[in-house]
């Protein structure tokens, strides 16, 4: 099966802490890139069958509903959908937008993902989000109004300044919304962003011992929350994990169009250039190849080590079951079934026990 | 050619003082090299050489010129070292000449290494020239300095030329000087053939070039000449004199002139500087003086990072000992590091310029280990050993006595440092021996010092106790009992031989406390917890843990984009190869390095 992937570069206004591809949006730009897209859904043939779509950014929620409704539209006439395909887009939550989510949800939209963040509103001051605490919840709460019975929510973790308690809060808020999925991850320092340069707020980051720390107390909260990690930063209440994700973790196709979007489709992974121009004016999109020879056994295993399901233990070589032990002792590694997974500790420095494991 | 008409001469210097300056004013003005084609420093043609300002390997030119007496002189202009690890090779380059031009900065004054390679070119009866350089400084104060030398040295210099060799002021004074002041070679041609070789080099077409001094007799192309030290007899293909750039080919060398002569000779192991040429079939009677062997006083274990360079690395030393008779290596093996070699250096210096050029001319990554010196041990039997390699230290039960290589030491310094450098020399377990005024402002001290103390990181000690404005030199001098033990290294329990080292009984504490230190910093945190222990013996003396990581984790992946986890991975796998397995430790190429520079 099949993920189709749309990369939507607009943002109203950039976030102090990210690198992302985005542009400021403007309704000629929008209505052109869209023009784009539509075209290259003809250009590629898709024969497997699709069961996730995902509108990612940027903020894809500066589309019109009657945009997102036509890309869907085109993509169910010209490829093979799956009667269960899960649609998801990336929602801002800033204002309230209680027609906007109806006409979503109308136009085929099933999964939201909520750019919330964190529920202090403190927090959402630092990172220059333009929402606050309560229209975070309160869009969360518009969306299942709206007919949306799968919504994910962003939380941020490690921000400066950032106690266990804020972060209990922001995750007690979460238990208490109808949300099915989570998406926690640590803030990253990119080189080039204003937060990159903002000495006071880096003087106030934790330690990379209290970035463990709180990683690990909102993987314990979340889990007493009813979320179940199911990946380094993925939590999902039973039967919600995010089937368009898990493609990534499980080395599975999924095309992506649009400026600065990557694919691992048709046998190779290769990404679009971050140029919004190019990909509106090219006939096809231009594609940068990554990888001729994807998804090989040692990227199989990095990629499937991220998840809770790990891999099996006869995948490992010789010299990584040496070590097999010792990560387990030291409380990285489980095994069970025939299988081995990182738990959260080894979650939290996967970077090195998947080194160790696929050397 | 008339040896009337020759002179053969040295330029003495100390360190910056401008002698590579000079030269290249000297072959400016016999226009030997033409103006155009001029680049700064022309003798020292190695980079290493011109970055670092020093002398490595002697160099000789022939150069013409015609003097205010209307006569053409033959000039025969013989660069040294200037530095005291190249003491030996110094003396020799003395030796093949009759003079030497002391260049002193005048606003520096007089440093060790001119008072050192003064004294040596006195040993050798050369008549002393000194010059006075650097005037066009606004610090310069000529008049003092030469009354210092005159003082200090106790020759004249209140006529001694005043130049200034970077603007080219005065050069012409010191031409005429070469020609008036140093005496012309005292040379018999009829004589049997004795010269003295005081440089070689290998070519890898000729094979090895020896520069000769020719003191008696002659030597012509086709001649079978003995190399007296060694024995071994060749057939001369070429002979004649060196230009800057090229060997000039005249078939013939005689008494009293400087040039080269190729012979086929395979090994530079063959040409020992100092050894004396004869011819096979007329032999000289006895060899010129002085001829000695070199040794190596320091020794270190040099490894490839990367263990499959390990070929790579022997390749590379064998080049470098083509032109470097005085480096030594042979294979060993550690278990930290793997296969590697261990090698001798006449000092410091000459150390850190092989591991140096071995880094850029070969592009090799290194891992070296502390510098040793050679310990000689009497062991309870009443066998004695001498142990240059800290792994290959007896255990102490069976050790009766232990001593340690002592040096002279000689240290200028203004004034106002004495202070500093008597503390450093005492905390280096100096014992003081003189103090002395060369004027109202610098002093110079005289230390005993054990070896392996300043085989470390005196220098930099020095230089930073003084704003660089000491100088330093030193000879060795035998032996002295010294109280030794072996000091361990252990990571997670594991002893790692390529950290161990000798030190002095009463130091190994604080060296101990400090290598922990420098260890702690530089091994990343990995997922396991590494202890670091320092141990003599059984007994563990300092100890420091290198924390198990908590974080080490890529969180986000946007849109299916894992380029960057992918990179991580291929980076990891990278900075594997440069780290060290040891056991479960992962100890990278720094760690190792780090505890040689522990000077705070």
């Amino acid at each position: 099966m099949t993920g189709l992937y749309f990369h939507i570069p607009f943002c109203a206004r950039k976030c102090p802490y990210c690198d992302f591809y985005s542009v400021s949006y403007s309704r000629e730009t929008a209505e052109a890139y869209v023009g784009a897209i539509l075209r290259n859904i003809r250009a590629y043939a898709v024969s497997d069958t699709v069961d996730s779509v995902y509108f990612g950014g940027g903020t894809p929620s500066l589309l019109s509903a009657a945009h997102i409704g036509k890309i869907i539209e085109l993509c169910a006439a010209r490829y093979h959908f799956s009667e269960d395909a899960e649609i998801t887009l990336e929602y801002n939550p800033t204002g309230n937008r209680a027609d906007y989510l109806r006409e979503l949800r109308a136009a085929g939209v099933n999964r939201l993902s909520v750019g919330t963040q964190s529920f202090s509103d403190e927090e959402l001051r630092m990172l220059g989000r333009t929402h606050s605490a309560a229209q975070g919840m309160a869009a969360v709460r518009a969306a299942a109004d709206a007919g949306f019975s799968n919504i994910s929510c962003d939380l941020m973790l490690a921000l400066p300044g950032q106690t266990k308690e804020i972060l209990r809060g922001s995750i007690r808020c979460l238990s208490e919304l109808p949300v099915t999925h989570v998406s926690a991850y640590l803030l990253q320092i990119e080189e080039g962003t204003p937060f990159s340069q903002n000495a006071a707020l880096l003087s106030r980051l934790p330690d990379d011992d209290g970035a463990a720390e709180l990683y690990l107390h909102a993987v314990s909260a979340l889990d007493a929350a009813g979320f179940r990690q199911y990946e380094v930063s993925s939590f999902a209440r039973s039967g919600m994990r995010s089937r368009h994700n898990l493609k990534y973790w499980q080395c599975e196709p999924y095309l992506g169009i649009g400026a600065g979007a990557h694919s691992c489709f048709d046998g190779r992974r290769f990404c679009v250039p971050r140029d919004i121009a190019a990909f509106i004016e090219a006939p096809v999109q231009p594609e940068k190849l990554i990888d001729a020879q994807p998804c090989m056994q040692e990227e199989r295993m990095m990629l499937a080590l991220r998840t809770t399901d790990g891999i099996p233990e006869n995948a490992l070589s010789a010299s990584a079951r040496k070590q097999l032990p010792m990560l387990c002792k030291a409380g990285y590694v489980r095994q069970g079934s025939g299988r081995i997974f990182l738990t959260p500790e080894g979650f939290a420095v996967s970077n090195a026990v998947i080194a160790a494991l696929i050397s | 050619m008339n040896a009337e008409l020759i002179r053969n001469f040295c330029i003495i210097a100390h360190i910056d003082h401008g002698k590579s300056t000079l030269a290249d004013r000297i072959l400016e003005k016999t226009r030997t090299v033409a103006e155009r084609d001029m680049e700064q420093q022309i003798l020292d043609n190695m980079d290493l050489e011109r970055e670092r300002g020093i002398t490595i390997k002697a160099r000789a030119v022939r150069l013409n010129y015609t003097a205010n007496d209307g006569q053409t002189y033959t000039f025969n202009l013989i660069d040294t070292p200037g530095h005291v690890d190249f003491n030996y090779e110094v003396s020799r380059s003395l030796a093949a000449c009759e003079g030497a031009l002391l260049i002193v900065d005048a606003s520096q004054g007089i440093e060790a290494q001119t008072l050192a390679n003064t004294y040596l070119a006195i040993e050798h009866d050369l008549e002393v020239v000194p010059v006075v350089n650097k005037i066009d400084l606004p610090s310069a104060d000529p008049e003092k300095v030469c009354k210092e030398v005159e003082d200090v040295i106790g020759i004249p210099a209140m006529d001694a030329p005043r130049i200034s060799a970077k603007l080219g002021t005065n050069v012409e004074e010191v031409l005429e000087r070469i020609v008036t002041d140093i005496p012309a070679p005292k040379a018999d041609p009829d004589a049997p053939l004795k010269a003295l070789i005081f440089d070689s080099y290998y070519d890898s077409y000729k094979g090895v070039i020896i520069y000769v001094r020719v003191k008696e007799g002659r030597v012509r192309v086709g001649d079978t000449i003995r190399l007296m030290a060694t024995g071994s007899e060749f057939t001369v293909v070429e002979t004649g004199y060196m230009t800057t750039d090229r060997l000039v080919n005249v078939g013939e060398l005689a008494a009293g002139e400087v040039g080269y002569i190729a012979a086929s000779i395979k090994s530079i192991g063959d040409t020992q500087v100092g050894d004396t040429v004869t011819l096979a079939d007329n032999p000289c009677a006895e060899a010129l003086p002085g001829y000695r062997k070199v040794n190596p006083m320091v020794f270190s274990g040099i490894y490839p990072a990367d263990g499959a360079k390990y070929g790579d690395l022997r390749d590379a030393l064998e080049k470098l000992q083509l032109n470097d008779a005085a480096l030594s290596f042979e294979p060993e093996t550690s278990v930290a590091l793997g296969f590697g070699f261990r090698c001798g250096f006449l000092g410091l210096l000459h150390m850190e310029i092989i591991q140096e050029r071995l880094e850029r001319e070969y592009n090799l990554d290194l891992i070296t280990t502390a510098p040793s010196v050679i310990y000689k041990v009497t062991l309870t039997d009443g066998s004695v050993q001498y142990i240059d390699n800290p792994t290959n230290y007896p255990d102490p039960s069976l050790i009766a006595s232990a001593e340690e290589p002592m040096v002279k030491a000689d240290i200028l310094v203004p004034q106002e440092f004495v202070g500093n450098v008597m503390d450093l020399c005492q905390d280096r377990r100096g014992t003081f021996k003189d103090m002395q005024f060369l004027d109202e402002t610098r002093v110079t001290l005289k230390y005993e010092l054990p070896l392996n103390e300043i085989v470390y990181d005196f220098f930099d000690a020095l230089k930073s106790r003084t704003r660089g404005y000491a100088s330093f030199d030193y000879e060795l001098m035998g032996y002295a009992p010294s109280k030794l033990v072996k000091l361990d290294i252990l990571l997670n329990g594991e002893i790692v031989d390529a950290l161990s080292f000798i030190i002095h009984a009463d130091k190994a504490y604080g060296r101990a406390r400090r290598i922990a230190e420098k260890l702690k910093e530089n091994i990343p945190r990995q997922l396991f917890e590494v202890p670091i222990q320092a141990a003599i013996g059984g007994k563990i003396i300092a100890r420091e843990t290198v924390k198990a990581m908590r974080k080490d984790v890529l969180a986000k992946c946007y849109g299916g984009d894992i380029t960057r986890k992918k990179k991580l991975l291929e980076k990891q796998k990278e900075g594997k190869k440069r780290m060290r397995q040891l056991g479960t430790v992962e100890v990278p190429q720094e760690a190792f390095m780090s505890v040689l520079k522990l000077d705070e």
